[in-house]
């Protein structure tokens, strides 16, 4: 699960499981469950683990990655993440990786951005208890800031991973989500191209300090078409790519963003040229974890043992030329979740992706949610607004159907209340959307390309509208 | 009898109002309202016939059982006083004639001639209401907040949290001094406030002599035992000549129930009784007020260099993070704004008693007391927590005292409180070049322009233009202007409240 405030799926999981108790046990499908009479918690299987091949090397991945973006801190409920100045729990990251790694996951992402630039250090110490060979590291080049876009720098900052990490290479080296910037392609090559970046990355898999050359990609599809044209020329081979892959996306990323691509063309581009896909977001920063309810029943009347969101990570995995999912674990209980849905992985039928990518797509589609997935590249504002936070509240309410626009409707006041109290509980009120000025200063680094000002003036107009009581007239997005 | 009906209704009386003053979520002054307009002072300032021709009729029926019954400070002592287990504590002590007077005397020319901080002092329920705000209310607010965290964990949204902050030090501290004065003084002597310093207390007492029933002696039942007298806490039952201060009784029963030999009656007596005399007095309240000038210069110059500091790391490094925000620093307003339904500052100056019962109902923090000398724990108003809502006019529905008077929320986003007025050199579209337009874009009244800064340039970044013809100075502009510490737009009173 790569959401971590939300533990409704969870509560909805176990609830579904404390009514299967006195069934008899589907080994097939309920491969975690203990099948006994007393008790239904999972516990995941060892060996069990779905393995894919990089086809250059012949190494097997397995089929779940774990993103270190998301990491359990010491007095706090949330990750890293949500407290950036949190400070990381060592410990519990330790444990994490072990049970992980005993139960068959090899494949470790993470980055210099992660965590306020900590992950990398904390999955170094973590990894470095473990034998070299039992585990690959994906780390990459996340120059975002234009005064790391020099030459040095951006060896810097490459040789500060390997020291960060404990490494003497790296397995995967990804340039960081190119496709993202105003002038997308202009700043692809900044960071990349003209100062020779590229080059040197190339020259470092050349020796062996990296072992597989990728990137990972968000928002421009100039950008990725570009470097596949690369690839094809021969001028720079792609060992592998990191992609949004996951239901809602597959045909809807364009249609929620006219400047975002579906997924479906990312994936066929790479299935074309047989270059193995790396999935980011198969939940979507867990909205596809935690869905309306009338969708959420849908799903669980499928099958009622099974996770909202292990339906998406069966439906990520199922596509062959996936190399990993990744998925950013805070708890050992997401962990737990995950290891069952992928060991083995049951891939689901053309029939059941259908459903997902279509029918429940289709119906996701109609809440009009803002497709923010929390993953704060847009922070922070250098207006202090908490835009996640926002678009997150905004959200919520509107899959729990508490965004009302008439004050007529017998709900409203409900709703009202709700959406109130709830938005001063999530964003203190100087950092709410009323204080947006419209700078334009996020837009740019959204991957989702979202039009954050304009989304948040619309949702200051609804907020001002229902403090006032009066019909809420907010422009559709 | 008396004295159970008596501790009863005080008790209800007491624990409304202060209810009511504690209340910041809106509901309780539907219910409870009344309790503060029917306040003696607040009735006179209102000019309140019905509530005053009620209460005159009260005490000349009764006594002075305002005192005793309707009046949270004067409940207060009791409850004080009760407290100090010391049996059979007081004695007789001659009345305080001059000083009670004299209290009198300033409490009719503050009155008179509109000084609003003198009269806010001398008052008895403004008093009461300033305690109960300044120490009482954050300690509620604190306690709701617990429960707003709990129901929060519960997705609950039966409470919501608020937040509690220092309105203003010298209100605080006056608040503070009254409290332990007033307590000190029930404490050792019970009613000595109520009988020598509170203007209320001195007009009733007067009224009270000539009251239909009173407590009176039974001389051929009293053995002069002293019992009374030494559970009078209004120190007014002269035993040994058989009189009672009746200006200074506050009705309370006390002494009936202490009488072993049924000497003392409540009831109108068949012949009147007088009696009065000289000595001691309690002490009066001492103002304390303006902030060190060091310590705000020091303040802010914090703020500048934080702002230096957060603009530096408000870079691009790395994904997350949250910019600080600097605390905005309130605009030096030439003339302060009044709350819409004040008419004038002269009109607010005049009739009210700083009560701060506005201040505490105040749902968006926007009222504060004044800290200005002539107009001291008068509401004031300023943006920086949030900004006097459209459909909000608490403050003019539970103002006991019409400083601010009732008006409905068509009126209210109708009256000019103030204007708003651009202040360039702080602007961020000039200073950061960025867009922004913010305060045009929150402005209720649609009184904000952009226009070119350059006149000759269309091109020109677009900066605020205020149509004073349309703006009521209600501060949303004020409240969500991104520059801080000092902001770009913000509020000037008007001295007389103009309709638009």
């Amino acid at each position: 699960m790569n959401n971590n405030k939300d533990n409704i799926s969870r509560r909805n999981f176990l609830k579904v499981l404390g009514l299967g108790t006195a069934a008899v046990a589907a080994p097939a499908i309920v491969s975690c469950a203990h099948g006994d009479k007393q008790s239904s918690e999972q516990e995941p299987p060892v060996g069990k683990m779905t393995y894919r091949t990089n086809p250059k090397t012949g190494e097997k991945v397995s089929l779940l990655g774990y993103g270190m973006m998301r990491l359990p801190t010491l007095d706090t409920n949330g990750s890293a993440r949500e407290d950036k100045d949190a400070e990381i729990d060592q410990e519990m990251v330790n444990r994490q990786v072990d049970y992980a790694i005993e139960h068959g996951v090899n494949y470790f992402d993470t980055s210099p951005a992660y965590c306020k630039g900590r992950s990398e250090h904390a999955t170094g110490v973590a990894l470095a208890r473990h034998k070299r060979e039992e585990f690959f590291i994906a780390t990459k080049l996340s120059n975002f800031s234009p005064d790391t876009w020099s030459h040095e720098a951006g060896v810097e900052m490459f040789q500060n991973s390997l020291k960060e990490l404990q490494v003497d290479y790296v397995d995967y080296l990804l340039l960081h989500a190119v496709g993202g910037g105003e002038d997308a392609m202009a700043e692809y090559r900044a960071r990349y191209e003209d100062n020779g970046i590229l080059d040197y990355l190339v020259e470092q898999r050349e020796k062996g300090v990296i072992r597989n050359l990728g990137f990972s990609y968000h928002g421009d599809i100039a950008v990725f078409d570009y470097l596949l044209q690369m690839h094809d020329e021969g001028k720079v081979k792609w060992d592998f790519v990191q992609i949004e892959l996951n239901w809602l996306d597959w045909h809807y990323a364009d249609e929620i963003n006219d400047e975002n691509t579906a997924a479906e063309y990312l994936y066929g581009e790479l299935d074309s040229r047989e270059i193995p896909a790396i999935i980011m977001e198969p939940l979507l920063g867990g909205r596809l974890a935690k869905l309306p309810d009338p969708i959420a029943k849908k799903v669980l009347a499928r099958d009622p043992e099974h996770t909202v969101a292990s339906w998406a990570f069966r439906y990520a995995g199922t596509y062959p030329r996936v190399l990993t999912v990744l998925s950013g674990m805070t708890f050992m209980h997401h962990l737990k979740e995950n290891l069952c849905t992928y060991s083995p992985l049951k891939a689901l039928t053309d029939d059941e992706m259908r459903f997902l990518d279509e029918t429940i797509a289709d119906e996701l589609m109609e809440y009009n949610t803002i497709p923010c997935n929390d993953c704060k590249y847009c922070m922070p504002c250098p207006y202090g607004i908490d835009i996640p936070a926002i678009f997150m509240h905004y959200n919520k309410c509107l899959t729990e159907g508490n965004i009302i626009r008439e004050t007529a409707s017998s709900e409203y006041d409900k709703a009202r209340r709700a959406f109130l109290i709830g938005y001063d509980r999530s964003v203190p009120k100087l950092r709410q959307a009323d204080h947006c000025i419209g700078c334009g200063h996020c837009v740019s680094h959204c991957p989702q390309r979202i039009r954050i000002p304009h989304e948040l003036h619309r949702i200051a107009a609804y907020v001002e509208s229902i403090k006032q009581g009066k019909d809420a007239t907010a422009p559709a997005h | 009898m008396l004295r159970k009906i008596r501790i009863t209704l005080a008790v209800l009386f007491f624990v409304g109002i202060t209810l009511l003053l504690l209340d910041f979520t809106g509901t309780l002054h539907h219910w409870l309202g009344w309790m503060a307009k029917v306040q003696f002072l607040p009735a006179v300032l209102a000019l309140n016939a019905v509530v005053l021709v009620a209460l005159v009729l009260l005490t000349l029926v009764f006594g002075r059982i305002y005192c005793s019954v309707i009046c949270p400070l004067g409940v207060m002592q009791d409850v004080v006083s009760h407290l100090n287990r010391k049996k059979n504590r007081f004695t007789y002590s001659p009345a305080l004639t001059w000083l009670r007077l004299v209290m009198l005397a300033l409490m009719v020319v503050a009155i008179v001639a509109g000084l609003g901080s003198l009269m806010a002092l001398l008052a008895p329920y403004s008093s009461y209401g300033r305690i109960v705000n300044n120490l009482l209310q954050p300690l509620y607010i604190w306690c709701n907040n617990g429960l707003a965290a709990i129901a929060e964990h519960y997705e609950s949204y039966a409470f919501y949290s608020k937040e509690v902050w220092l309105k203003s030090l010298p209100t605080f501290l006056i608040a503070l001094v009254t409290f332990v004065v007033i307590a000190i003084l029930a404490w050792r002597g019970g009613r000595t406030y109520c009988n020598t310093i509170c203007p209320v207390g001195t007009v009733l007492g007067y009224l009270a002599k000539f009251s239909w029933f009173k407590v009176y002696f039974d001389t051929e039942k009293c053995r002069s035992c002293s019992l009374c007298s030494k559970n009078c806490k209004a120190s007014c039952i002269d035993f040994e000549n058989h009189t009672i201060d009746y200006t200074r009784c506050v009705t309370c029963g006390n002494c009936l129930s202490k009488c072993n030999f049924d000497a003392l009656h409540y009831g109108h007596p068949g012949k009147t009784e007088k009696a009065e005399r000289t000595e001691k007095t309690g002490n009066g309240e001492k103002t304390e007020g303006s902030q060190n000038p060091t310590r705000r210069a020091f303040l802010l110059g914090s703020a500048i260099v934080a702002t230096d500091v957060a603009l530096a790391q408000a870079g691009k490094k790395v994904d997350g993070g949250l910019a600080e925000i600097v605390d905005r620093t309130p605009p030096k307003r030439t003339t302060p704004l009044t709350p819409p339904g004040s008419v004038s500052a002269k009109h607010m100056a005049r009739h009210c008693t700083a009560c701060q019962l506005c201040v505490a109902q105040c749902p968006n923090d926007v009222l504060r007391p004044s800290g200005n000398l002539l107009t001291l724990m008068q509401p004031t108003l300023s943006y920086e927590h949030g900004f006097c809502r459209p459909e909000c006019t608490r403050c003019s529905e539970v103002c006991p005292t019409g400083a601010i008077r009732p008006i409905d929320t068509a009126q209210k986003t109708a009256i000019q409180v103030g204007h708003a007025v651009w202040v360039k050199e702080n602007c961020l579209v000039l200073t950061d070049g960025v867009h922004c337009g913010n305060c045009a874009r929150h402005c209720p009244s649609k009184a904000i322009m952009m226009v070119p800064s350059d006149p000759d340039d269309e091109e020109s970044p677009m900066v605020p233009a205020v149509d004073h013809s349309k703006c009521i100075g209600c501060g949303a502009c004020e409240y969500v202007c991104p520059a801080r510490p000092f902001g770009a737009i913000y509020v000037e009173g008007n001295e007389v409240h103009s309709s638009l």
